[in-house]
């Protein structure tokens, strides 16, 4: 099954490449994966998903946490949490394709960005499947090209992702939280 | 106080408490050699990177203390890349210093620049690139810190040529390690505790499995208590040798492909695994579908990581093995396992290792004679045995009967060739007191054997026992069973190994027969200096008994005719 991992890290040179070779030197595969910043300039959030079993995912997470740079990491797989990807569309769209596209789009929620006289650029937000939907029915009218950031997410409610400061606070205690839940499954 | 980088150095590695390196200088750490006239520390010149990386690994696993060794850049640094992954698969802590191009040339190609970060994140626990002296020590402080706690492993701290040449305000006590994401001491919860002791009181066939993290952990004696309070046999790695006495009465002896057919037979039917700082290698377990098929398995193990990872169990204590045990002594019954011991005395019986033990001196020299005779007139005494890898590796571990941690050091996990000659280098500097004999074969041998003159130059007394046989015995012995006796490229031409230890001014002796073994390793033992002895033992013989790769630890193929069946090895 796809699994969910947010992932902090000390911003600092070279972390990615740390993270994105322990995946592939233990040979698990990433679906996506998502780095920027976050409300502490010293800590970056990954978003990573991969497909991976139950005791893979255990694995992934314990070799996550080798890593040295490696804050916190949570799977958030089976926790409620909002999941964005975001899309720019670029669909072909005549004169009279035009208004159908954008009806389309409207559907979706998903606004136009920019017109040309042969094309359209469509922006969507949203959890992939709606995403992968609008795709879909765009696919017909011709699509010119598309990109996609991957997903980012975040656990709903109040239980934030935990304080990661640089203070002393043990990250660990928060990890364990996450273990109960999803032991729970 | 101001100082260069340079100086910086090598007063962070005192304070480390660093009192030898084991180094090769070169264009890009110059800088650092220069400052090294200032510094209290000894440097010992290798004859190849290398050789100082298993040298600083030998250090460590001798002594327990971090080892360290420098480089320069480009091939300095790659030199070092087999000896960083030898420490990172047998979990050795050693600090890596290598010399990198000015930080203005980084990413240009530059004369003698390589990647090192790059190329060794994957075999190093941590690595730093150092591009400003002022990042120096704090680097440093944290690059000893997380090489020697938790699992330990090696870390390569590469300094920029300007970053040893200019200068910073240096004060050691305000530049702290800042490790916020690091956590090496984890520790198990009370329920897991509970559990794991529920398993052990209700087994009735329980067996020890005895790592390397025994050692490290300095767990000795708690294993000794536990063992002998809840009468629980004692299985060991090749790295755990040591960590309980051969000599003890619950020490069943190594497991494994090679590991006695007892103990493997004890593992197959044992209904409780308690695996100790052990990690379920392949070479231990055999096929994992058929291992200990009836067996409850509980894992204590200082790195989450290698829990449920070959083998999925029962419970798991991540956490120091030592302290794990300190709270489960207490709360250990101590259950008569009578009928469990029996047994497996009755099994002891039937051994592989006595067949040649116990065969008439024929004039033929197996090379279980040399190491069997080198025990007996070693033994007793304060000796560490550094070995290579291939079949003198394992005759060495069958036939040398090891009563203390660290009298074996040999490479494990990554089976580094070539291990042997500077590792026990590195274990005669940490331990000057200490025999140290390398125990190696005409292969291995001839990979490293340049760090002979290093021997020489720093006056240091190892003796060296040559297992020849004139091949590359353990391929050829996998070429053996495995592929039709094609002994492609196993054969081997070899130089005349006596002259080149006289080329060194080395003292040596060439062994033909095993009324010699004794008389040339007494002559070692006295003489003050080096000696090395050829010992030409039996072209074709094989180590028995082996557990094909692939197949269930209790299918070992075993010496073909058991030849003499006489009383019991003491």
């Amino acid at each position: 099954m796809l699994n969910t991992f947010v992932v902090y890290v000390e911003n600092k040179p070279g972390v990615l490449t740390r993270v994105a070779s322990l995946f592939r030197r233990r040979a698990f595969n990433i679906d996506s994966l998502t780095v920027g910043r976050t409300e502490k300039p010293e800590v970056s959030r990954m978003t990573i998903t991969v497909d991976a079993d139950y005791d893979q995912a255990r694995r992934i997470e314990a070799n996550l946490y080798k890593l040295v740079n490696v804050l916190l990491v949570e799977n958030i797989t089976t926790v409620p949490a909002i999941v964005r990807d975001l899309a720019m569309i670029k669909v072909a769209a005549t004169h009279e394709a035009r208004s159908h596209v954008l009806e389309l789009a409207s559907v979706f929620r998903a606004r136009v960005v920019d017109v040309a006289p042969e094309s359209l650029i469509i922006e969507i937000t949203g959890g992939e499947d709606k995403i992968d939907g609008l795709l879909e029915v765009l696919r017909p009218y011709g699509v010119l090209e598309m990109v996609r950031t991957g997903i980012v997410a975040m656990r709903r409610g109040n239980k934030s992702s935990v304080a990661i400061s640089s203070s002393e606070e043990p990250a660990r205690a928060a990890a364990d939280a996450d273990d109960d839940l999803s032991q729970s499954v | 106080m101001t100082k260069t980088g340079a100086q910086i150095l090598w007063e962070c590695l005192e304070r480390e408490g660093v009192t030898h390196v084991f180094g090769y200088p070169g264009g890009a750490i110059l800088p650092a050699y220069d400052a090294l006239k200032y510094s209290k520390i000894h440097h010992v010149l290798v004859r190849h990177e290398q050789g100082a990386t298993h040298m600083a690994d030998g250090y460590a696993r001798a002594s327990g203390q971090t080892g360290v060794a420098v480089a320069t850049s480009g091939p300095g640094a790659t030199n070092m890349v087999t000896g960083i992954a030898t420490a990172m698969l047998d979990s050795s802590p050693i600090v890596c210093i290598t010399g990198q191009v000015g930080s203005k040339l980084i990413g240009s190609d530059a004369f003698q620049e390589t990647d090192i970060t790059g190329i060794t994140l994957p075999i190093t626990k941590h690595n730093y690139l150092v591009t400003r002296a002022d990042e120096l020590a704090r680097t440093l402080r944290e690059a000893f810190y997380v090489a020697a706690s938790g699992r330990p492993g090696p870390v390569l701290v590469d300094i920029t040529k300007d970053a040893q040449q200019s200068s910073c305000e240096f004060d050691w006590e305000a530049a702290k390690p800042q490790l916020p994401g690091y956590r090496p001491d984890l520790s198990p919860a009370p329920k897991e505790y509970e559990q794991a002791l529920e398993l052990i009181h209700n087994s009735k066939r329980p067996v020890i499995l005895l790592g390397h993290g025994a050692i490290v952990s300095g767990a000795m004696r708690e294993v000794r208590d536990f063992a002998e309070r809840a009468g629980i046999p004692v299985a060991l790695t090749l790295l755990g040798l040591g960590a309980l006495p051969a000599s003890h009465p619950l020490n069943l002896g190594m497991m494994g492909m090679h590991g006695e057919a007892w103990v493997n037979h004890t593992i197959q039917e044992a209904d409780l695994l308690i695996a100790l700082g052990m990690r379920f290698d392949d070479r231990v377990t055999g096929n994992l579908k058929t291992y200990a098929p009836n067996a409850k398995k509980i894992h204590v193990e200082i790195d989450p990581a290698e829990i449920n990872k070959n083998v999925k169990v029962d419970v798991a204590l991540v956490g120091d093995l030592r302290e794990v045990l300190h709270v489960m002594l207490p709360k250990a019954e101590s259950l008569d396992r009578s009928e469990w011991l029996d047994l497996i005395d009755r099994v002891k019986g039937d051994s592989a290792v006595r067949d040649i033990q116990n065969l008439p001196d024929s004039g033929h020299l197996y090379a279980a004679h040399v190491i069997n005779d080198l025990w007996r007139e070693a033994r007793g005494s304060n000796t560490v045995v550094v070995t290579d890898v291939g079949q003198h590796q394992m005759w060495e571990a069958q036939y040398y009967k090891h009563e203390d941690p660290r009298s074996l050091i040999t490479s494990g996990g990554l089976g580094t060739m070539g291990f042997a000659l500077p590792a026990a280098i590195g274990a005669k500097v940490a331990r000057p007191e200490a025999e140290v004999w390398v125990v190696v074969g005409d292969g291995g041998f001839q990979m490293t054997m340049c760090e002979l003159a290093t021997i020489v130059q720093e006056n240091l007394k190892i003796n060296i026992a040559i297992i020849n046989n004139g091949f590359l015995g353990m391929v050829r012995q996998w070429q053996e069973f495995f592929y039709e006796r094609n002994y492609q490229a196993t054969p081997l031409l070899n130089p005349d190994f006596a002259k080149i230890a006289a080329a060194y001014g080395i003292r040596n002796a060439t062994v033909t027969e095993r009324s010699q073994v004794v008389p040339a390793v007494q002559s070692a033992r006295q003489h003050e200096g080096p000696m090395l002895i050829n010992f030409h033992v039996e072209q074709e013989d094989t180590v028995y008994p082996m557990v094909a790769a692939g197949a269930a630890l209790h299918e070992m193929i075993r010496r073909p005719s058991p030849i003499v069946e006489t009383a019991a090895d003491e």
